[in-house]
């Protein structure tokens, strides 16, 4: 085979490259995050139930806060009205995060695992509570 | 030879409106497209298998039987021999970047001349017998089968491609239909199918040393004229030497410049710049041929023709080769000799004797191309020059495929002209150096009854050359390549009338000045040079001399 | 014909995928079995291509160069188009596999009358690097699901893709860029008469593959949202070897990853090859050294010639006459 030292050795690396990812995580194979509801006040709710069902939620959250942003910067558009007839306030700091307080249990874990940058906290600084 | 259509009728065809289905049409033999097929004697002389008697017009071309057998296990041979042609079968993705670079299409518009349609005839074939897909699904995917119809289509268009490199130069994969030619060429010759214009030379070769069968008493005595022309013009009597041994250096030549014009010029050319470095070298008429028309048959034949060289040099003791101009020649030298029929390790490094140049990029097969071995020495101010004597013409050059493609050879040759002219002017960027076009004759397509090919093969090349023509006057195409030499002068006249071929060295003896000789007053086609405007000064001849000065006493002597 | 059946081929895939889970609920199949199929495929049958291209001779030396040879010292060559050591010979190589330089000399031959002309065209240049490179990022966005944690230059990559911060989820660039050049490279087959004639199926088909794969990508991102955490887990499921179907992923998911599966199959069997193929190529990955080194064939044998003796046996009393000396006395 002319040059034969070289086509294995592409071949090798070939294959180390797109067997990376089961090579990387032979070492650690971290699980998947579970969200943590585990908070005061959504503890004390004797009705769990959020702006929309969870399954919608963890699907479509980010378009929602985009439209509620939208609505609220653009349209002074505040009040949100849910599928069971409840009117909550289009507000991140005051509405979601009123109850889900622990953004590192609730929101980041699941961003961290997926590798997603929201720049939610750009403006929204949680520092405080 | 074909009666020649007229220029508008031959240009009558659009590069744009492709035919949407040339896979599918019938190939169609047209007259002055083709070449006459190989005689039987031709192919049995070299021991080339299964030579026949048929025309490419025939109906039955009385294929040697289980023909379809030969040819595809002639595919499969090829492919284990080949990572060209193996991976070339595979990885063309259709991009169509190569289609309209090849001078074939531009000057024919047949869609088949697309280089990429060209390497669809053989992959077409590939696919339907080796590999799974084409097996399944057929045509869905490109394959058809082997029918001799097929077998008339690669004739027709595996010698209407120069094996010019050109098309490979565009390609993101480097896919170079020249090896698919030479390719689909070995599978022909399986067949007995070849050109009666590239077996007989090849014959010739084989059995007498050089293309054309010009034997050793020949080949002397038309040397005696040229050096008979050579003292009329500057007044010495020079021996050039044959089959001497101990000489310095072997000297091989493409066998054109022996015995045709304008070859014959450059060979004079090269004969006044040995005498004037009295180099020790001699020629040989036993490899009296630096070309090979072998190569376009199979490896095998080039290989066997080109053994010559290096036995030659073996037999007669000599140091090193120095080779000619010639094209495909120094393709062969640079990509294919050493391995052929190296190593050399009776040769020494060529060291010039008069430079004491050590040519480290021929260590291995120890074979230097002249315009190198030119150049190094005008580099060096080993010779003197007067391109005054070249100031009547205006000249362009033209990069031949093979040393431009295959090699690299682009500088040395401009660097020469440019010492030796005055007037030197390139054509545009896209048809010179890498990019250059191909005279439209190469690959053994020189006949005569396929002139119309030559000529619309060549158009692109013309046209370039009119371009210069129109603009600067040029009335030279200077080139270092025989079969320019053999196929331009036939162009030039159709395309571009009046435009004078010259190889290299022509020029360079034109402009040489020899210790002892008188003065010039022919140039070494023994055509009357310009009466010089003035002896506008006493010592050497006077590079100053030429340009500008008034004509105030012409004649009378410094 | 060309483009109809490719383009049902592309749309019967993802219907199959569609009804496999809509209709058969066929998870499993779609989620675990069809991925590790097709990366088996993938990886088999590009190393088995590689070997076998491998395993056919390199007997000659044959570069295409595209400069000034290595010849006297004062000649300047060109080290890069006509290499004369591994060192050009990698240069050349990379300028051809990250920039596409063959295909940057592009050029349209243009006929008027009795005269040729050659104008400028790099647009196929462009659209073949933008979908390259664009691809090369896609791709490596995507290991944010095969990789736990999510390392920091995969993370800087995606914020650079949506520098632009359009929408939510923020536009990739990318995601812009590669159906742009797909349809672009669609487009030029269709449109250019020449292009059109050298097409076949095959052509075809990748592109539109792609397409799919690209659009279920694009619909998935922005417009039919699925569970991304869910994604993560099946896909690292997939790469820790511990396989698992997580409920409630969209439809949407399994007709991309199946297109995908389809791709990455299809790959090794198919043109886009030339992926593994432009480095092997004897044109382009040699030195243009073979007059300084000896290279060798290794399926070089002795061949009958014509020798001096039997030339000087056939000429020889011409050759006297005319003074020309013999060997044999």
């Amino acid at each position: 085979m002319h040059k034969g030292g070289r086509i294995i050795a592409f071949a090798a690396v070939f294959c180390l490259v797109v067997l990376s990812p089961f090579i990387v995580n032979l070492a650690n194979a971290a699980p998947a995050p579970e969200a943590s509801l585990d908070t005061p006040t959504i503890n004390a709710l004797s009705q769990k139930e959020c702006v929309a069902d969870a399954a919608y939620m963890r699907d479509n959250h980010m378009q929602m806060l985009d439209e509620w942003r939208n609505d609220v910067v653009r349209a002074g558009s505040r009040e949100y009205e849910s599928a069971s007839g409840q009117v909550y306030e289009k507000s991140l700091d005051g509405t979601c995060l009123e109850c889900h307080s622990n953004r590192e249990e609730f929101c980041d874990s699941c961003h961290d695992y997926a590798g997603v940058q929201p720049y939610c906290w750009e403006c929204h600084d949680t520092a405080e509570s | 030879m074909a009666k020649l259509l007229k220029q508008d009728e031959l240009l009558d065809f659009s590069l744009d409106a492709t035919s949407a289905d040339w896979r599918h049409a019938p190939v169609e033999f047209k007259e002055g497209m083709y070449c006459h097929g190989a005689k039987p004697k031709n192919l049995e002389v070299v021991g080339l298998p299964n030579g026949h008697d048929w025309s490419p017009t025939d109906d039955d071309w009385h294929l040697p039987e289980g023909w379809k057998d030969i040819v595809l296990n002639g595919m499969e041979d090829l492919m284990k021999k080949y990572r060209s042609f193996k991976l070339y079968m595979d990885v063309c993705v259709r991009c169509g970047a190569c289609a309209d670079k090849c001078h074939f299409y531009q000057g024919t518009g047949d869609p088949r001349n697309m280089p990429v349609a060209r390497a669809e005839l053989l992959r077409s074939v590939y696919r339907r017998y080796f590999t799974t897909s084409g097996k399944m699904f057929g045509e869905l995917v490109g394959a058809r089968d082997l029918t001799e119809d097929v077998i008339k289509e690669w004739y027709y268009y595996f010698f209407q491609c120069t094996e010019c490199r050109r098309c490979s130069v565009f390609c993101p994969y480097g896919i170079d239909q020249a090896e698919i030619t030479i390719m689909g060429r070995e599978l022909l010759n399986l067949l007995g199918l070849n050109t009666e214009w590239i077996a007989g030379p090849v014959a010739n070769c084989y059995m007498k040393g050089n293309h054309v069968g010009l034997e050793p008493q020949t080949i002397m005595s038309n040397i005696e004229f040229l050096m008979d022309d050579l003292e009329d013009i500057t007044g010495k009597r020079i021996t050039p030497s044959f089959n001497r041994k101990g000489a310095e250096i072997l000297f091989v030549v493409p066998s054109g410049d022996l015995y045709a014009e304008p070859g014959t010029f450059t060979f004079m050319g090269y004969m006044l710049l040995f005498e004037q470095l009295g180099l020790d070298y001699t020629l040989s008429t036993y490899a009296s041929e630096g070309g090979n028309f072998g190569f376009f048959t199979t490896n095998d034949m080039a290989k066997r023709l080109n053994a010559k060289m290096y036995a030659e040099a073996k037999r007669l003791g000599v140091k090193w080769i120095l080779g000619g101009e010639c094209g495909h020649m120094w393709r062969l030298v640079n990509q294919y000799m050493d391995t052929w029929n190296g190593p050399a390790d009776f040769l020494e490094v060529p060291v010039s004797p008069i430079t004491g140049t050590r040519f480290e990029n021929a260590a291995s097969t120890k074979m230097v191309h002249i315009t190198e071995f030119t150049a190094d020495l005008l580099y060096h101010d080993k010779i003197k020059v007067d391109p005054s004597r070249n100031d009547h013409l205006v000249v362009t050059y033209h990069d031949s495929c093979n040393t431009s493609r295959a090699m690299g050879l682009l500088e040395e040759p401009r660097y020469i002209i440019n010492k030796v002219c005055n007037h030197f002017h390139e054509m545009p960027e896209e048809t010179i150096r890498e990019k250059t076009l191909c005279c439209g004759s190469g690959s053994g397509l020189n006949a005569g009854e396929n002139m119309e090919l030559r000529m619309r093969g060549g158009f692109p090349r013309a046209n370039a050359v009119r371009h210069v023509r129109d603009k600067y006057g040029v009335n030279v195409l200077a080139n270092i390549c025989a079969l320019d030499r053999a196929s331009f002068p036939a162009l030039m006249d159709y395309w571009v009338p009046g435009t004078k071929v010259m190889g290299v060295h022509e020029l360079v003896g034109n402009a040489l000045v020899l210790d002892g000789e008188k003065e010039r007053t022919l140039d070494l086609r023994l055509e009357e040079l310009p009466k010089k405007p003035a002896p506008a000064s006493t010592g050497d001849a006077g590079v100053e001399a030429a340009a500008g000065a008034d004509a105030e006493g012409v004649g009378s002597d410094a | 014909m060309k483009i109809a059946v490719p383009l049902a081929l592309t749309l019967a895939l993802a219907g199959i995928a569609w009804a496999g889970i809509q209709l058969l609920g066929l998870y499993g199949l779609f989620g675990i079995v069809v991925p590790y199929v097709a990366l088996a495929s993938f990886v088999v049958g590009f190393v088995y291509r590689l070997v076998k291209w491998g395993r056919s001779a390199v007997p000659f030396r044959i570069p295409t160069t595209c400069g000034q040879q290595k010849s006297l010292p004062w000649v300047k060559q060109n080290k890069i188009e006509n290499p004369a050591s591994t060192a050009g010979v990698v240069g050349r190589m990379l300028m051809e596999v990250l920039f596409f330089r063959s295909l940057f000399r592009n050029t349209k031959t243009e006929k008027h009358g009795a005269n040729l002309g050659v104008g400028s065209a790099k647009w196929l240049w462009f659209g073949a690097l933008v979908f390259h490179w664009s691809m090369l990022v896609v791709v490596l966005r995507h290991l944010r699901f095969f990789l736990e944690p999510v390392p920091a230059p995969l993370a800087a990559l995606e914020g650079f893709d949506s520098l632009l911060q359009v929408g939510l989820p923020v536009l990739y660039i990318t995601d812009l860029t590669i159906v742009c050049a797909l349809t672009f490279l669609f487009v030029r087959r269709v449109v250019l008469p020449r292009v059109r004639s050298l097409s076949l199926p095959n052509d075809f088909f990748p592109l539109f593959l792609l397409l799919g794969v690209v659009a279920a990508g694009v619909a998935m991102r922005y417009f039919v949202r699925v569970d991304v955490e869910a994604v993560k887990e099946m896909a690292m499921g997939l790469v820790t070897l511990h396989p698992v179907v997580v409920d409630g992923v969209g439809t949407i998911f399994y007709v991309h990853l199946f297109l995908a599966c389809a791709l990455v199959a299809y790959f090794p069997w198919s043109k886009l090859m030339h992926a593994g193929g432009v480095v092997l190529s004897p044109t382009r990955n040699m030195a243009n050294n073979s007059r300084s080194v000896r290279h060798v064939n290794p399926w070089s044998r002795d061949l009958p010639v014509h020798t001096y003796a039997e030339y000087e046996e056939e000429f020889k009393d011409k050759m006297v006459k005319v003074g020309l000396p013999l060997d044999a006395e």
